[in-house]
């Protein structure tokens, strides 16, 4: 009887909105990875089961070094946009006011929703004008700009949220800050700082329209070859290459939920976004 | 209080890196595509005709200056397949954060009522989708929606249909499609205001004898504002530029305006009429920008 009163607030119509939004989400993602177990060439015709479209993908060459290029750019980028934005999330909140505060800010919010292609289309054209090898390097440059607002924004919630007493106790028993962040601050919101790097990894895995603007010959990423391919049409393979992002995805996720679990009892888990 | 203002000085040197990198390749961009959408197409590589050298001192300043053109704008404005591409944009964005905030708001208002240990688990449920790949969520769609898709399979079993409907390719599996990979970017802002809502403020409108429907309209849909105007500009902004999306969903025959700037920039080598499509979606989009920035401000800074 005692979960009785809490569950009386929800209504027949808050359960089915509840239901029926879930189901929206995920049913779709779930008949993806199904599919992609199907032995059949025809997408929709149900063939048994079959590992082919894996075996497909693993001696796939142009697919699979398209994955290592996607790896080693997002491993690269969303290390680099980790550490600068959680240098502007301390500055956001710890920092006061400064000259050219709303200056900061505004250049770290406006990427969050600015439209990919304006930001590709103007990186390409900063890179075309110092006349720079398009390549590796512009694209992890890219995404790295990207991301960091997100890591920025991740960051800033949980420095906002956390107990300022304890760094200034530091101080005060003679801690100076440097020494104080990495000491007291820096392990509170270690959890955050993993989470902005998981997510700006994922985000630079992701990304079709800006790597397509500052790639160059010979440095396609695994999201431009997938998108080439899907506007050819639906095949197989891509069902199973789609299955294993989501699986790593979802391996991830749960071992980060496990970690910041453990890591942080002290209390109210900022989430990501 | 010694602590915190040792801490600032630090602070702000910690600005200093991400606040240079950001000047250079956020802002400083903006100035090329400024300054190549008021230059002429050449075919060259790359494709335009560069509007200022330095080098060349005061008088080729001056002659630069003479040879900076508002063709590519006059352009914009006087061939109806750029207006229209603009309009449908728009429109589009408008159609889709509509249908956005109508399934939005009853799923995070479903879950800001759950009992409250179980709404961080409705939060994990709703954010995970937005970790899993946007490409995947798209392409998971063409499945479904193709001409021998589970969709068309369903209804033809269940009799609602004799045919196979068409539903990639149309309007409708855009919508689909926006509709899916934004919901959780409308869902989150949503959520957290509507569940920050003091319950004992509905107690008080019940006890005065207000409806559950009059409580609703008069007490928590305007103390909900605050996350409708967030939600509504997190989806609009970035799908008036929406590429993917459209591209891979809707018909060719109308594009919106990130595929019309794909297009001058991929496949026509057009940069300055590319740049100027930027220049003006850019100016379009300022105003939800600067709202944008300003309640992301108040969100993330008013917690300290």
């Amino acid at each position: 009887m005692m979960a009785r009163p809490a569950l009386a607030r929800l209504s027949p119509f808050n359960i089915t909105s509840l239901a029926l939004g879930l189901a929206f989400l995920y049913l779709p993602i779930v008949i993806l990875v199904i599919y992609s177990f199907n032995a059949s060439r025809l997408v929709t015709v149900w063939g048994g089961w079959s590992l082919r479209w894996y075996m497909a993908f693993f001696n796939d060459e142009a697919m699979l070094s398209a994955l290592a290029m996607s790896l080693r750019v997002a491993a690269v980028s969303a290390t680099a946009a980790t550490i600068l934005g959680t240098l502007a999330a301390v500055a956001l909140t710890r920092a006061g006011s400064f000259h050219g505060r709303t200056l900061f800010s505004g250049m770290l919010y406006a990427p969050l929703v600015m439209p990919e292609v304006i930001t590709g289309l103007s990186l390409l054209l900063l890179f075309v004008a110092v006349d720079a090898q398009r390549g590796f390097w512009t694209v992890t440059i890219a995404h790295t700009t990207l991301t960091m607002c997100f890591v920025t924004v991740v960051v800033q919630s949980r420095l906002g949220s956390l107990d300022r007493s304890l760094e200034e106790a530091a101080m005060d028993l003679g801690c100076d800050p440097f020494l104080a962040f990495v000491k007291v601050t820096l392990p509170l919101i270690l959890p955050s700082v993993v989470a902005g790097w998981m997510l700006a990894f994922t985000l630079s895995m992701d990304d079709v329209v800006i790597a397509s603007f500052t790639t160059g010959p010979g440095s396609t990423t695994l999201p431009i070859r997938i998108y080439s391919e899907v506007r050819l049409g639906v095949k197989p393979e891509i069902n199973a290459i789609c299955t294993l992002i989501v699986g790593s995805i979802a391996v991830v996720i749960v071992a980060a939920s496990l970690v910041s679990k453990l890591s942080s009892r002290q209390g109210e888990n900022a989430a990501p976004l | 209080m010694s602590g915190r203002r040792l801490f600032a000085t630090p602070a702000r040197r910690a600005a200093v890196a991400p606040f240079l990198w950001m000047l250079l390749f956020f802002l400083l961009p903006f100035g090329f595509v400024l300054k190549i959408s008021l230059s002429h197409a050449v075919m060259a590589q790359p494709p335009y005709l560069p509007v200022f050298d330095p080098a060349e001192g005061i008088a080729a300043l001056k002659a630069a200056i003479a040879a900076l053109s508002l063709d590519n704008f006059r352009l914009l404005a006087s061939d109806h397949f750029y207006v229209l591409s603009y309009l449908r944009s728009v429109v589009v964005a408008l159609v889709s954060t509509s249908i956005l905030l109508a399934i939005g708001y009853p799923i995070a208002y479903g879950m800001s009522r759950l009992p409250a240990r179980w709404q961080p688990i409705a939060m994990i449920l709703v954010i995970v989708p937005f970790w899993t790949s946007f490409l995947v969520r798209v392409y998971a769609w063409i499945n479904i929606l193709q001409h021998d898709g589970i969709l068309n399979n369903v209804l033809m079993a269940l009799r609602l249909v004799s045919a196979p409907v068409v539903w990639l390719s149309t309007d409708a599996a855009m919508y689909i499609g926006l509709v899916y990979s934004y919901l959780p970017f409308m869902i989150l802002p949503l959520y957290a205001t509507l569940a920050k809502i003091d319950p004992a403020l509905l107690e008080a409108s019940a006890d005065l004898g207000g409806s559950r429907l009059t409580t609703f309209w008069l007490v928590t849909v305007p103390l909900s504002l605050p996350g409708i105007g967030a939600g509504a500009l997190l989806c609009f902004i970035p799908i008036v530029g929406e590429f993917v999306i459209p591209d891979l969903l809707a018909g060719s025959a109308s594009p919106m305006i990130g595929q019309t700037l794909w297009l001058e920039f991929f496949n026509n080598h057009d940069w300055p009429v590319a740049s100027a499509i930027a220049v003006v979606l850019l100016v379009l989009l300022l105003a939800p920008l600067l709202v944008y920035e300003r309640v992301q401000r108040r969100r993330l800074e008013g917690t300290r």
